[in-house]
């Protein structure tokens, strides 16, 4: 046979191609680097001018309830509670509905239960969040309306509709820790005589806790950051709620709402991104929490 | 209660609630389905819309949105598969490595909204692209990034290792075994994942309001020179997409037919995400076989 | 006859495990050598070592030196990819590249600069001719090389080896994975090969090292327990724990 190759050629060859391939994938996640670098620079450095040039107090931005940026007041107060009211209450919802989901897939009919469940869960989260929006506004505004005292919009309806966005979110982590638990965990169980509710119960739910509760944050985390939905149901009233069922806002929505109708530099745009810094560092906390969890479940 | 019926009642309320999740996505696609089918026909899927009027249309929308999700995935395709690769191939198990995997993790749990405003501030006025397409879809990169990364990891990490050994033990270099022994076996999951990733572009919002913008100016679908201001094709126009249209309508729509337009442009956006859905597992699987075909 | 691959103390760590503990092998140019010995005795780590195969393992390491005619391709600054296309290599299970029959044999002598269509032609033919495969795929060279049974992968992997024209062939337990006819034409095929080829071959079947072997090195916990010609080998050994394992008591 005649390949004979050319061996200083092929060696130069070599060197190049190992170049390019590590040049240009090295500036692919240098870009990535550079990216988050100056979200958290540019985002941090124009939400601090509430503080350092408007003369807003942290406490008086965190903690004061009067939003009124004509008199000079800009308490965030409402729309940080109401940002957490909101992911809290859509959490509460969908956790219980996400543990079935993921119950029914691997506990109850492992053999059918995830080809019916699992594309459903998967469109539930392909589902765009403004078409969220529009479905809550046009059949869960009117029902709530309809049976609560208000006019439906509120706190309620905006975390009824976050709790269906945050579902897949659960169901998925869930679903995979409940099917990599060990076979012989239930066995033994089984092997006690036990029915499946009390094994569920006694061994596969806190064993698989830790991991359902890193999904829950994860699910919060994306309702806390969530807008447009949240913005269409929730009323946007800048105060904060006597009831569920009253309109209220959120750091997102208030946001979405006056960013583009207020000027660049004024005091009140800045305020908008000390939000925008909140929800950031928010994001953070998330994350450090998920972190936490994984960590102990880990141990 | 006796345990034996502890766990039928337990049994009975999980797969209600199974049940209960089925029931909301259907009563769901039902309602867009019924509300929205009867709007579509071929004068509003082409015609622009109307402010006051009714019988707008949302063309320039579906446009736009096809148009950016187009100029998005360029932008996102090799960025991503690039920075995926060296997570995958290049990466040591280090402190350096850590570092990026949780950048890639805090990168894809910011809110959109905010990746949306960094758009704004930066893009749009720091790089005085305006509110424009190319501003959509560099800020749709961001947003898209990681998941590209996750999924191209993730991809060539399946690849057996017996494939990258007998690239070595040819002499092949790391980046040729990458392109050509490696990519072909890791492309059905990468296809996959890249159209799943697209239709969550498609879908977006929250970061195009401050950066693609809330208005198309008029366009002219017989223009196709992207140098010209009003052609369809320039990457500087504003452009407002499908899905902001549906915010911008259910929030402040005067239109007397709002709701329907709404309607309309919700079921068109949920088809597409279905067509995104089955092309993506179609595709996957279509790839899958021609590499392992008997022909 | 002389030796065309010399190893001289070579030493590989897994993190602070020493797996192979310096070991002295010579392999005769135009024979087979079997290395058997027990699960976990370091002889795949050993072969792998040949062509630094272990490099692209995170914390391996490894010391001594390896001699392909006077040159030591484990000191350090050794460019290997010249080196690897001197060795060609075949792992336990079929890894044919997910391309045509056709591209998995041209692959690399295309990446090797030859451009020639007739000539990568002669090449493909050629390659799967020494592997006992041209009459069975010659009709469909542009099918997936996925399509191929097991035992027919296998042999399509040696072609693929053979393409770029090795000297050196390395083989780690190639049959373990096939059927039985598979098998034997693989043994059929190594002994054909040796002809222009030095071999070495991992084997956990003694009857398949005592079929087609000419030398056999024992290895027992990282360290080469006994070495000498098979037939030897396999009739007399010098060592008791030689014997044993041989005669299927332990491993």
């Amino acid at each position: 046979m005649s390949a004979k190759p050319d061996q200083p050629y092929l060696l130069r060859k070599h060197k190049t191609e190992e170049w390019i391939g590590r040049g240009y994938t090295t500036i692919c996640v240098m870009f990535l680097i550079v990216i988050i670098i100056s979200i958290v620079y540019f985002v941090a450095s124009k939400g601090i001018t509430t503080f350092t040039k408007d003369g807003v107090s942290v406490s008086e931005f965190l903690f004061g309830t009067r939003w009124s940026p004509d008199d000079n007041h800009f308490g965030a107060f409402p729309f940080i509670y109401g940002s957490f009211l909101t992911s809290l209450l859509a959490a509460a919802i969908a956790s219980p509905l996400s543990i079935c989901a993921a119950l029914f897939m691997t506990e109850i009919v492992p053999t059918w239960g995830k080809k019916l469940l699992q594309p459903v869960i998967e469109l539930l989260a392909g589902i765009p969040s403004v078409v969220y929006g529009f479905i809550g506004l046009s059949i869960l505004v009117p029902v709530l309306r309809d049976t609560f005292p208000g006019q439906g919009i509120g706190v309620a309806a905006g975390a009824i509709v976050l709790s269906i966005m945050i579902l897949p979110t659960i169901t998925s982590i869930a679903t995979d820790a409940l099917s990599s638990l060990p076979r012989n965990l239930k066995e033994a169980s089984y092997g006690l005589g036990s029915t499946r509710w009390q094994t569920i119960k006694g061994v596969v739910l806190p064993t698989v806790m830790p991991s359902i509760l890193t999904g829950v944050v994860l699910g919060m985390a994306r309702a806390f950051g969530e807008a447009l939905a949240v913005q269409m149901v929730i009323g946007n009233a800048p105060h904060v709620p006597s009831s569920l069922f009253e309109s209220a806002s959120t750091l997102t929505s208030v946001i979405t709402l006056n960013m583009s109708n207020t000027v660049m530099g004024t005091a009140q745009n800045n305020a908008l991104w000390s939000m925008a810094l909140i929800l950031l560092l928010m994001t953070f906390v998330f994350i450090f929490v998920v972190r936490l969890l994984e960590r102990r479940h880990r141990l | 209660m006796k345990p034996k019926t502890a766990d039928k009642v337990a049994t009975g309320i999980i797969v209600f609630f199974a049940l209960f999740i089925v029931a909301i996505l259907l009563g769901m696609l039902g309602y867009i389905m019924v509300r929205g089918l009867s709007h579509i026909d071929w004068h509003f899927l082409t015609s622009p819309p109307q402010t006051i009027k009714e019988g707008g249309g949302i063309g320039p929308q579906l446009f736009n949105s096809l148009y950016l999700l187009v100029l998005t995935m360029i932008i996102t395709i090799p960025l991503g598969l690039g920075a995926g690769i060296y997570m995958a191939e290049y990466a040591k198990p280090n402190r350096l490595t850590d570092t990026i995997r949780l950048v890639v993790e805090v990168l894809s749990s910011f809110p959109s909204i905010v990746v949306g405003l960094f758009g704004l501030l930066v893009i749009v006025n720091v790089f005085g692209l305006g509110f424009s397409l190319m501003s959509g879809a560099m800020v749709l990169t961001i947003f898209n990034m990681p998941l590209m990364v996750r999924v191209t990891e993730q991809a060539f990490r399946s690849v057996s290792r017996e494939q990258k050994e007998a690239g070595l033990a040819m002499g092949l270099s790391k980046w040729k075994i990458i392109t050509s022994i490696l990519f072909p076996v890791a492309l059905p999951i990468i296809v996959t994942g890249t159209i799943l990733a697209a239709g969550r572009v498609f879908g977006e919002a929250a970061a195009l309001l401050f950066t693609a913008g809330m208005t198309t100016p008029r366009i002219h679908f017989d223009d196709w020179n992207p140098l010209h201001a009003a052609s369809p094709l320039n990457p500087f126009r504003p452009a407002e997409t499908l899905a902001v249209h549906i915010w911008k309508v259910n929030s402040e729509g005067i239109a007397p037919d709002a709701l329907e337009i709404a309607a309309g442009a919700s079921a068109v956006l949920v088809i597409m995400v279905l067509i995104f859905n089955l092309l993506a597992r179609w595709l996957g699987r279509a790839l899958y076989r021609k590499f392992t075909s008997i022909k | 006859m002389t030796d065309l691959l010399r190893t001289q103390n070579l030493k590989v760590y897994y993190g602070q495990n020493e797996a192979v503990k310096g070991i002295d092998l010579n392999f005769a140019e135009n024979s087979v050598t079997a290395l058997i010995g027990p699960s976990g005795c370091g002889k795949s780590t050993f072969l792998r070592s040949l062509n630094r195969m272990n490099d692209e393992i995170a914390d391996a390491r490894q010391t001594g030196n390896i001699w392909i005619g006077d040159q030591d391709i484990n000191a350090p600054g050794t460019d290997v990819t010249v080196l690897r296309q001197k060795i060609g290599m075949v792992w336990q299970r079929p890894n044919p590249f997910y391309k045509s029959i056709y591209d998995n044999i041209a692959f690399g002598p295309k990446y090797h600069g030859i451009r020639n269509k007739k000539e990568l032609d002669r090449i493909v033919e050629e390659s799967l001719r020494k592997a006992a495969l041209w009459d069975e795929v010659k009709d469909r060279l542009s099918s997936s090389a996925l399509s191929l049974s097991g035992g027919q992968q296998q042999r399509l992997c040696i072609a693929r080896a053979l393409s770029v024209n090795p000297s050196i062939l390395l083989l780690d337990e190639p049959a373990s994975a096939l059927d039985p006819v598979s098998t034997s034409k693989i043994e059929e095929l190594i002994t054909e090969l040796k002809q222009s080829l030095t071999i070495a071959i991992v084997t956990h079947n003694m009857q398949q090292a005592a079929r087609v072997s000419d030398y056999t090195a024992y290895f027992y916990l990282g360290t080469l327990m006994e070495y000498g010609k098979t037939e030897i080998m396999f009739t007399n050994p010098t060592k008791p724990n030689t014997q044993e394992y041989i005669s299927g008591r332990f491993g």
